[in-house]
């Protein structure tokens, strides 16, 4: 006989056997039934104190680990409080589940308390979303969600359930994987490149005089870091990492040449517009990367490596489209090439290239002005220290805006899966609870947050939680007490016309506000105090720490190419601007 | 058949044949992405296939406002979409429905009856005063039917989406090109490639 259960004791069984080992959520009305079962289950579930910083905690906690993280949280307002989180996990390919509550079957569509339209509303920011309307489909759609946010291109998907479903009984019953798949006979996506297309594009690598690897966020998504090395140490091309890819190759590697786009090293930039081929590995030429399309890399031809066939040829058409999982292709690029070479074939001369690349890195580092004794601290000088202060493997998590750009600039990344940040939706407020579900994912890892003031006024609550879970993550705050990145548009576009922009330097008091959320705070003004600040931060691991940095209010990111400019027009910081021949 | 483009002389219209899963807020789902990618559709059809768990949703869609590949690529992507042919105006049959009610005084109601001859329409109802009168065929007939009765005062008119399917092939088995093979077709299988 089959066993009878509740349709929520039906859900959380089916997390368990999707070995979800954690829910970030906050219970309320219509999830009710879903929180008694979990009693005894053995799932942790982490107490919000938002449900946007339950959604960020689940992005985090994907972000390092590669599994889907669970928000779970009723319905109505909370529903709408997680469309942030899942519309950021939708921009950045982040395998997500959402689990709402909705008001009883009978009651959708009466505006009834604390009902909306939830599968409405996040129909075009999940992969997929379904609303359950019996008890019996509940284990269905769980694996299907499931399924379907890690498969092909990762996303968000999101499963709405009455309170009555929850209520209900079922025949428990778990489906097999054909049954899931049957279950779904228009999703079936492409992972294995096509062979003929790999060859092409195995021919192209080796005949390219300047080409480029342009590597994206599916790189990371498909555990292909090791690969790709292998792939740029046998052909030695130089490597661009976009915001999403830092990471997946390494930063002190030879071949590194940084990250690409708006706030990109002038050499990862440059090399990009000079290649006579690109070869594009999981990246969608976002428009922060590729500047005015019309005048983006014009004489290279493209080899588009992407697991979504909706990217090739959404920006750039590429003379070899190549759909499938990014591991699985150049796995196969390499035996092609391989064999090309050992059939006679040699590549062309990639030296004078190479030589120019590394007389552009010479000639451009990164670069900023030390600050004078007794003046405000430098934002980039904070990072340095906090970088060379990091234990090894540190994951760091950063917010939104010019202190993102910033970690993303000094921090030196060696390892995949140590960088945590929001590139495609810009989510402002990510950093401080996108931390704490990195250090849930692991827990053997330091995770620094680095966020500005602006950011962490929007998610800072969630430091309670933290502090009351005993998640020990540490934020860094570089603040200049005003919006950062507004305030650059502002003082180089708008005529230093500043609108609305200043956050005030005296409120809020950093430190009291960390203390009152059980955090131990510091503050830190001048640069002697850095160093210091940073080793005390890193010694306490029983409680989350907060890093005040007071810093200088008008630094700005540099280089900088401004929006809807080529990147030829890249502006340099300004003590380079003097050597802007040798970018030719 | 007439050779003017019913959807406008400047647009270029393609009809899109999705198959999808017979699901609650499938259409939701596809007009929603149509409307969120700024894709412009001319008519819309849906209706059950001749398999209950599926439906048919014939899309007219205007070329103008998005690249067709870009189009199929990303509904594709909708996961309740299971095959889209793409079916090219030239290697289709397509017909539409309009029905419509006509102001018909007892002296023009002859010329009425004999317009509805001429284009083989039906007549649905009679009243004192006007007649409803339908026809079905290509979007131009329709037009050309709709021209013709303009003089006598519409009193309201109903056209339905475009519905299509490829025509088919007259050519031996043997033959290498088939009118069909010029309708790209999207399924899951195709996808697999």
């Amino acid at each position: 006989m089959k066993e009878k259960l509740t349709g929520a004791q039906a859900l959380i069984r089916a997390l368990e056997h999707e070995n979800v080992d954690v829910i970030f959520g906050l219970p309320g009305g219509c999830i009710l039934p879903a929180y008694d079962p979990l009693i005894e289950s053995k799932i942790r579930h982490i107490l919000v104190r938002h449900e946007q910083g339950a959604g960020h905690m689940a992005e985090g906690y994907a972000h390092v680990t590669g599994r889907p993280g669970v928000a779970m949280v009723t319905s109505g307002p909370a529903a709408t409080n997680l469309v942030t989180p899942l519309c950021d996990a939708y921009m950045d390919s982040i395998p997500m589940v959402g689990i709402t509550g909705q008001v009883p079957t009978a009651a959708i569509g009466t505006d009834a308390f604390q009902e909306c339209d939830t599968v409405g509303i996040t129909r075009s920011i999940t992969k997929h979303n379904e609303l359950v309307m019996s008890a019996q489909d509940l284990p269905m759609v769980v694996r299907q969600a499931f399924y379907i946010a890690t498969t092909g291109r990762p996303g968000p998907t999101l499963i709405d359930i009455p309170k009555d479903v929850l209520q209900n009984e079922m025949d428990w019953y778990w489906p097999s994987d054909d049954e899931v798949r049957d279950s779904l006979p228009g999703y079936r996506p492409n992972v294995k490149g096509h062979t003929k297309m790999i060859q092409e594009a195995a021919r192209m690598i080796l005949a390219a005089r300047q080409p480029v690897l342009y590597v994206g966020g599916g790189v990371l998504k498909a555990r292909a870091a090791g690969v790709l090395r292998e792939l740029a140490e046998l052909t030695q091309i130089p490597v661009v990492t976009t915001l999403m890819a830092r990471g997946a190759f390494p930063d002190s590697h030879p071949l590194c040449l940084g990250m690409p786009g708006m706030h990109g090293t002038a050499t990862a930039v440059t090399a990009m517009q000079k290649a006579d081929l690109l070869i594009a590995l999981g990246s969608r030429f976002d428009d922060r990367v590729t500047g005015k399309v019309s005048g983006f890399a014009p004489d290279a031809k493209i080899i588009h490596v992407d697991i979504d066939p909706a990217e090739q040829g959404k920006v750039r058409r590429p003379d070899v489209p190549i759909v499938g999982d990014c591991r699985l292709v150049i796995e196969e690029m390499l035996k092609a090439i391989n064999d090309l070479l050992q059939s006679g074939e040699t590549q062309a001369d990639v030296g004078p290239w190479r030589s120019r690349v590394s007389g552009w890195r010479e000639q451009f580092p990164l670069a900023y002005d030390q600050s004078e004794p007794g003046a405000a601290l430098k934002p980039q000088f904070c990072l340095e220290k906090l970088r060379d202060g990091a234990p090894e493997g540190t994951i760091v998590v950063s917010g939104v805006g010019q202190h993102q750009m910033w970690t993303s600039q000094y921090w030196n990344f060696e390892e995949p899966y140590t960088w945590v940040n929001s590139g495609g939706l810009g989510t402002m407020g990510f950093a401080v609870p996108a931390a704490i579900g990195a250090k849930v994912g692991r827990p053997d890892k330091t995770v620094w947050a680095v966020d500005g003031d602006g950011c962490f006024q929007m998610t800072a609550q969630e430091l309670v939680t933290a502090s009351l879970e005993r998640i020990p993550v540490k934020i860094a705050i570089l603040n200049n007490s005003y919006l950062g990145m507004v305030r650059q548009w502002q003082e180089m576009f708008y005529g230093e016309r500043f609108s609305e922009v200043n956050l005030s330097g005296t409120l809020p008091d950093f430190v009291k506000w960390a203390e009152a959320m059980g955090c131990v705070g510091i503050r830190v003004d001048d640069s002697q105090e850095v160093e210091s600040a940073i080793d005390k931060a890193n010694s306490i691991n029983d409680r989350p720490v907060v890093v005040d940095f007071r810093v200088a209010e008008d630094e700005k990111v540099f280089p900088m190419v401004p929006s809807g400019k080529s990147n030829d027009d890249i502006l340099l910081h300004h003590s380079q601007d003097s050597r802007r021949e040798f970018l030719r | 058949m007439s050779g003017s483009n019913p959807y406008g002389q400047d647009s270029q219209h393609h009809v899109l044949s999705v198959l999808v899963q017979n699901r609650p807020g499938v259409l939701a789902r596809v007009s929603a992405l149509f409307a969120r990618r700024g894709y412009n559709i001319f008519s819309l059809a849906v209706a059950p296939t001749e398999h209950p768990d599926y439906s048919r949703i014939t899309i007219v869609v205007d070329l103008a406002s998005a690249p067709l590949e870009q189009m199929t690529k990303q509904l594709f992507k909708l996961i309740d979409v299971v095959r889209i042919s793409e079916l090219d105006p030239r290697f289709s049959v397509e017909r539409e429905l309009i029905m419509v009610t006509v102001k018909a005084t007892a002296e023009q109601r002859s010329q009425i009856v004999e317009l509805t001859n001429i284009f083989e329409a039906r007549i649905l109802s009679v009243g004192i005063e006007a007649l409803t009168v339908s026809l079905d065929g290509s979007p131009s007939a329709i037009d050309d039917f709709m021209k013709a009765l303009h003089q006598y005062g519409i009193v309201e008119s109903q056209r339905t989406g475009l519905v299509a399917l490829p025509k088919l092939d007259r050519a031996a088995p043997s033959a290498t090109s088939s009118a069909t093979s010029s309708n790209a077709t999207h399924s899951s299988q195709g996808k697999a490639r």
